[in-house]
């Protein structure tokens, strides 16, 4: 009795000390996870202040003419940031040109026409394919592909349209291989997967009910996937090709080997070109002088800049399509 | 004819075109797929012996090998996993365990998609502005970092996901029998996620492992063995992008060896990290 007495203070003293332990070790965990939640956002916020801040010198140099002017001078210093924005978004726009209706299409034959068993794998197969860097793709549109169009396709369709007004100046000048096209093509089987998977996605959130009343009133397969499926996902696969774009557009590594490197604007699709991304590749390690290095990272602003836009829309737009199949 | 009968034939029609369209899509996509992967191999095999594995990157014209770029890569790789990992983790955990339905959350979630699909040429120039230029030098610790970067929100994306499946009555469970809320965390929710958030790791590898443009101006790239983390490192990435665009037709060959060498790292870890996770949802 006198015994449990005793112990009885000792035993709710350490309770007390466990429960503060437990109340402190507890508020240390929460802060560390809130902190790492924080440096989150801190990483965003450092890398827009980094490349301000870098850039800060070309900026106040040219001021608005950096976006408009075309040349680009290590010799003179006068840079201009017009030619990479032009081959960025040329090259970026035709990889989508080419990449949405395969990648859609493809989703289509997965999710309506594959035969069960085949499914899986094809579909894990385009997942995987996703995954494979960038440098891959490079080296195969260095080696491979560029070498082919010069030889084969490229004078054919110069041929062929050369007397054509118009379309005679799109693909005009000596078959180089590289160029603007050629990296075009590289940058849509690099973004396929990314498509093809997205659309799959969002095509099976679409409720059975929808496409069996839509069947059960004699509609074709097509009319189905035209009328029910696609009009039901649209928000979902416009999230997804502009997830694609901004891929396309910041995608440096394979557009690097293809491109060309040449700092101007050609009418024809043929001609060597560059890229925001690409410029910085080829040049940073090996410029000289502040106002050239500043120019560099001015250029991985505006892209920063311009994939930030395109990012946030598409992630917008794919939350809403899991918002409403969430409900 | 009558009206009707003609309309189901052009419906039929146009129904038999589309879908032949479509199977034309995965047609053309696979195959031109599969000849990328099929000119990687055959143009790689045919290189792989022994000295890529045991000796350095020759000087133009010579015979040699990847290995400083190969141990390069696992340095910095390893570097990046285990700075950005932890903060991955915590990041993912705040925003499943503590804080799942605050305002934070919403905008970290955002902010770390973005983070997940942003240029990583941008992250390179971020890590030579915050540590190239300070530092004077180019340096492989700076690499590491640019891949920490690149890491964090792979792994805060999965982290969360994981999280979120795990049943809330096993928090419950947890809390009824005294449990504080880190120690619920730790031995409840980590466990019972534990093979989603080894799948966002191994996925997170996967995807370092193979980038280039980080590592252009951090770490730069080394023509001979160096294990000094404070001096410029070579990578296999930067290597192969080197190499290929040389003319030296040895280097050419290395650069596909080494491609191929990546490419099957990258599948090999990726199909690992889906037999994890899909083992899960089959039972």
């Amino acid at each position: 009795m006198s015994a449990v007495q005793e112990a009885l203070p000792a035993v709710k003293g350490s309770r007390d000390a466990t429960v503060r332990r437990f109340a402190l070790t507890d508020s240390i965990f929460h802060g560390m996870t809130r902190a790492a939640a924080i440096l989150v956002l801190v990483l965003l916020g450092g890398v827009a202040i980094s490349l301000f801040a870098g850039s800060w010198q070309a900026l106040s140099t040219f001021g608005f003419s950096f976006l408009t002017t075309e040349s680009w001078n290590p010799v003179t210093e006068k840079f201009g940031a017009l030619a990479p924005i032009y081959g960025t978004i040329i090259t970026s726009a035709i990889a989508i040109l080419i990449a949405v209706p395969l990648g859609i299409g493809i989703a289509i034959f997965l999710t309506e026409l594959c035969p069960r068993p085949l499914r899986r794998p094809i579909g894990m197969a385009v997942e995987l394919l996703a995954g494979i860097p960038s440098i891959i793709y490079g080296i195969w549109g260095l080696f491979v592909l560029a070498p082919f169009l010069q030889t084969t396709v490229q004078p054919f369709i110069i041929s062929v349209f050369h007397g054509i007004p118009g379309l005679n100046n799109l693909f005009a000048g000596p078959p180089y291989g590289i160029g603007l096209l050629t990296s075009a093509m590289i940058l849509a089987i690099m973004i396929l997967p990314f498509i093809t998977s997205i659309t799959k996605d969002v095509f099976d959130t679409v409720p059975s009910v929808l496409k069996e009343s839509a069947y059960g009133i004699g509609c074709t397969t097509w009319e189905v996937t035209r009328r029910v499926v696609i009009p039901y996902t649209r928000i979902g696969i416009m999230g997804g090709v502009m997830l694609a774009l901004g891929r396309a557009l910041g995608e440096t590594m394979a557009v690097t080997f293809v491109i060309g490197n040449a700092h101007r604007i050609s009418t024809s699709l043929f001609a060597p070109a560059t890229t925001i991304s690409a410029t910085i590749a080829n040049e940073f390690t090996e410029a000289v002088g502040d106002l050239y290095t500043s120019s560099l990272v001015a250029l991985g602003l505006i892209l920063f800049v311009i994939t930030f836009i395109i990012l946030a829309i598409a992630r917008y737009m794919l939350m809403r399509i899991d918002a409403r199949t969430g409900a | 004819m009558s009206t009707a009968a003609s309309l189901h034939q052009s419906r039929k029609r146009r129904n038999g075109v589309m879908m032949t369209l479509c199977v034309i899509a995965a047609g053309i996509g696979l195959a031109w797929l599969a000849l990328i992967l099929g000119a990687l191999l055959y143009k790689g095999l045919s290189g792989v012996n022994l000295a890529v594995f045991t000796e350095m990157t020759p000087p133009p014209g010579d015979a040699g090998g990847l290995l400083n770029a190969i141990y390069g890569s696992i340095v910095m790789t390893i570097i990046g996993i285990i700075v950005g990992t932890p903060i991955g983790v915590l990041a993912g955990t705040y925003m499943a365990e503590y804080g799942r339905f605050s305002k934070l959350t919403t905008v970290v979630r955002f902010i770390n998609d973005i983070l997940l699909s942003a240029p990583s040429i941008i992250i390179g120039l971020f890590v030579y502005e915050l540590m190239v230029r300070p530092m004077g030098h180019f340096s492989a610790i700076a690499g590491a970092v640019a891949l920490a970067i690149l890491v964090i929100p792979v792994v805060v994306r999965t982290t969360e996901d994981m999280l979120n499946l795990v049943p809330n009555a096993l928090r419950e469970a947890g809390t009824a029998i005294g449990a504080p809320r880190w120690v619920v965390i730790r031995s409840v929710a980590y466990r019972a996620a534990m093979s989603g958030i080894v799948t966002g790791i191994l996925l997170a590898i996967a995807r370092i492992s193979g980038e280039t443009a980080p590592l252009l101006f951090t770490a730069l790239n080394n023509q001979f063995w160096s294990s000094n983390l404070n001096a410029p490192m070579a990578s296999l990435p930067v290597t192969i992008f080197q190499f290929a665009l040389s003319p030296y037709e040895e280097w050419q060959q290395l650069a596909w060896t080494g491609a191929l060498i990546i490419t099957l790292t990258v599948l090999a870890l990726s199909i690992f990290a889906r037999s994890l996770t899909g083992r899960r949802e089959d039972k």
